[in-house]
């Protein structure tokens, strides 16, 4: 076997889990792999330093593993995702003002997104009738679940994204302290920072990612899909050691080493605490100490979670297209199929059981008709907005 | 050369964004301007209506400008320096010194290529003059340790300065350490046996 290095970028967030385990517990090194992990501090850095071949893999956002190869929002390079490294994950958590403003206003149980996103319409109605300022809310990346997340929400209480509130980008890291600042109202991010800004008692989680979608692709390994043909055997040994720090991650006995494993300065660098119960999905919702819990809130590579699904790239293109990020074509559409690779992870992992609590489309989405890949634009028919109440 | 352009800096280091302001004045842009705020960046983007934006890629804000790039937001598109990629060796360059550029759609390049030329040279004079103060800082703290370890030999021995460091050294010398490293395990003892 021959010794290879590798340079691989990640952001410090839990859903890179079985990327850091695979290096730091020697899941890469029994392969013959030297892993130099990169911790980056932006989305940007890590697309281009992919890109221009600084990395050779990266935890990469998936919507912007499909935009890099669509060459959407910026250069066009086709990127290849031969594994899922986490489904899920995502929360939209709201200000303790803005919570008790949708609970004054909702026709039902708060935990219900349909209810919440009516109650949503109307509290933004009664500010501009008010002639208060719009609500305003962050979101990690313009593609990212968590922005089709917060849209897909909004939308479905007839609050247009781009008109009725302001969305903006917000690192993550600048998340909470944005929220203590009142510079947002809320904002739709990943584990762990919703769960730190309920710590800190500045914000709610008002509903988890899976509320939203039930099977949202989150984050990919990326490579570039000429480094996938060219270096062949070193990528099928690479997946080989995510697998095995996949199944050790979803090992209940090894949660405790998991969460102090990922809890150091240089990897994610949250407490120990709320790692662990991010991954076992119970996640404290109010300050008080009131918890929800949800075994699907974060899938890392089981239930069948890890292998790419080329569906999940087209809902992830839709979105695109329903936001007026890219136009419909089925080249397109083709493309950003291809960008998921179930073949390379079929060659070095086998075949992996079929999932047991997917939904019939894949996605699960909280409102509107099943996905359906091959007629986005009637699917987006589907979901046209109600008229708003303006 | 076109000193009409209009240049934003967003660093959160004050020292190099001070180099790179002062190194694009030499060279004779008057618009250059540097925000330091994060919070409201993209509005203070917007109402100084830049030509080229430099930012440092240590910056988590860079994600932000991503969004400029919506066909949403009716204002001046920029696009990043990155997308053209015919010049893959300045792009390298740029990733290395650790600086991004945007660029107003439809400016040419050629236009601000001395800008991001000039922002690798300050950039990586920055960081050399930071690697070189470390450096100095280390030497600085090394020299008072030999010193403090050279008076505790010369009052526990009663010798002079010259023999004392020259024990120091053949002890080093001896256990292949650095003198500082030696220097710092007398002071410790010293310290232990007060």
């Amino acid at each position: 076997m021959n010794e290879a290095n590798l340079r691989v970028g990640f952001i410090p967030l839990i859903d890179a889990a079985a990327l850091l385990v695979a290096v730091d517990k020697g899941f890469a090194a029994t392969e013959g792999l030297t892993v130099d992990l990169v911790r980056e501090v932006s989305w940007s850095n890590v697309r281009d330093k992919l890109n221009i071949g600084v990395f050779d893999a990266a935890h990469l956002l998936a919507p912007l593993a499909v935009a890099s190869s669509l060459g959407v929002g910026h250069v066009k390079v086709a990127l290849a995702a031969p594994f899922m490294l986490g489904l899920n994950g995502n929360a939209i958590t709201v200000s303790p003002a803005l919570y008790d403003a949708l609970s004054a206003a909702a026709d039902g149980k708060l935990e219900d997104p349909k209810i919440s996103a009516q109650a949503l319409a109307r509290v933004v109605t009664a500010r501009r009738r008010a002639g208060e300022e719009a609500l305003t809310f962050g979101m990690t990346f313009p593609f990212s679940t968590h922005n089709y997340q917060i849209r897909l929400w909004m939308a479905a209480g007839g609050v247009d994204p781009d008109q009725d509130v302001r969305l903006v980008v917000l690192p993550p890291p600048y998340m909470v302290d944005s929220l203590s600042r009142r510079q947002v109202d809320g904002f739709c991010v990943g584990a762990p920072w919703n769960s730190i800004a309920v710590e800190f008692g500045v914000g709610r989680i008002l509903h988890f990612g899976c509320d939203i979608v039930a099977r949202a692709p989150e984050k990919v390994l990326a490579v570039r899909a000429a480094w996938a043909d060219n270096r062949h055997d070193v990528l099928e040994r690479f997946l080989c050691a995510l697998g095995g720090a996949a199944a050790f991650v979803n090992d209940p006995a090894h949660v405790e080493e998991v969460a102090k494993l990922l809890a150091a300065p240089g990897r994610v660098g949250v407490s120990a605490d709320i790692i662990q119960r991010t991954l076992k999905g119970t996640l404290h919702t109010a300050p008080n100490g009131v918890s929800r819990g949800n075994s699907d809130y974060i899938l890392i590579a089981r239930d069948g979670a890890a292998r790419p699904d080329p569906v999940h790239a087209a809902w992830l293109y839709a979105q695109m297209v329903r936001w007026n990020q890219a136009p419909l074509s089925s080249e397109l559409l083709a493309a950003a199929e291809a960008c998921f690779r179930p073949d390379l992870y079929d060659a070095a992992l086998g075949e992996t059981e079929k999932s047991q609590s997917a939904p019939p489309d894949g996605i699960g989405a909280f409102v509107g008709p099943p996905f359906e890949a091959h007629d986005i634009a009637g699917h987006l028919a589907g979901l046209k907005v109600p008229v708003p109440m303006r | 050369m076109d000193p009409a352009l209009k240049i934003v800096i967003v660093d959160e280091n004050p020292i190099r964004a001070a180099i790179l302001a002062d190194g694009l004045r030499e060279a004779g842009y008057v618009h250059v301007t540097r925000i330091e705020e994060t919070a409201s960046l993209l509005v203070r983007i917007y109402s100084l209506d830049p030509d080229v934006i430099l930012i440092d890629l240590e910056n988590p804000s860079r994600d932000v400008l991503a969004q400029m790039f919506q066909v949403s937001r009716a204002v001046k598109r920029p696009i990043a320096m990155f997308v053209d990629q015919s010049d893959a060796a300045a792009i390298e360059a740029a990733v290395d010194a650790g600086v991004s550029a945007y660029i107003v759609d439809g400016l040419k390049k050629e236009r601000i290529k001395n800008i991001l030329d000039l922002c690798i040279l300050r950039f990586n004079a920055f960081a050399r003059l930071t690697g070189e103060l470390e450096r100095a800082q280390t030497a600085l703290s090394e020299r008072k340790l030999i010193d403090r370890a050279k008076g505790i030999l010369m009052k526990m021995k009663n010798i002079g300065e010259a023999d004392a460091y020259a024990m120091l050294r053949k002890t080093a010398m001896n256990e292949n350490r650095k003198i500082a490293e030696v220097a710092q395990s007398l002071v410790t003892a010293a310290e232990l046996l007060k």
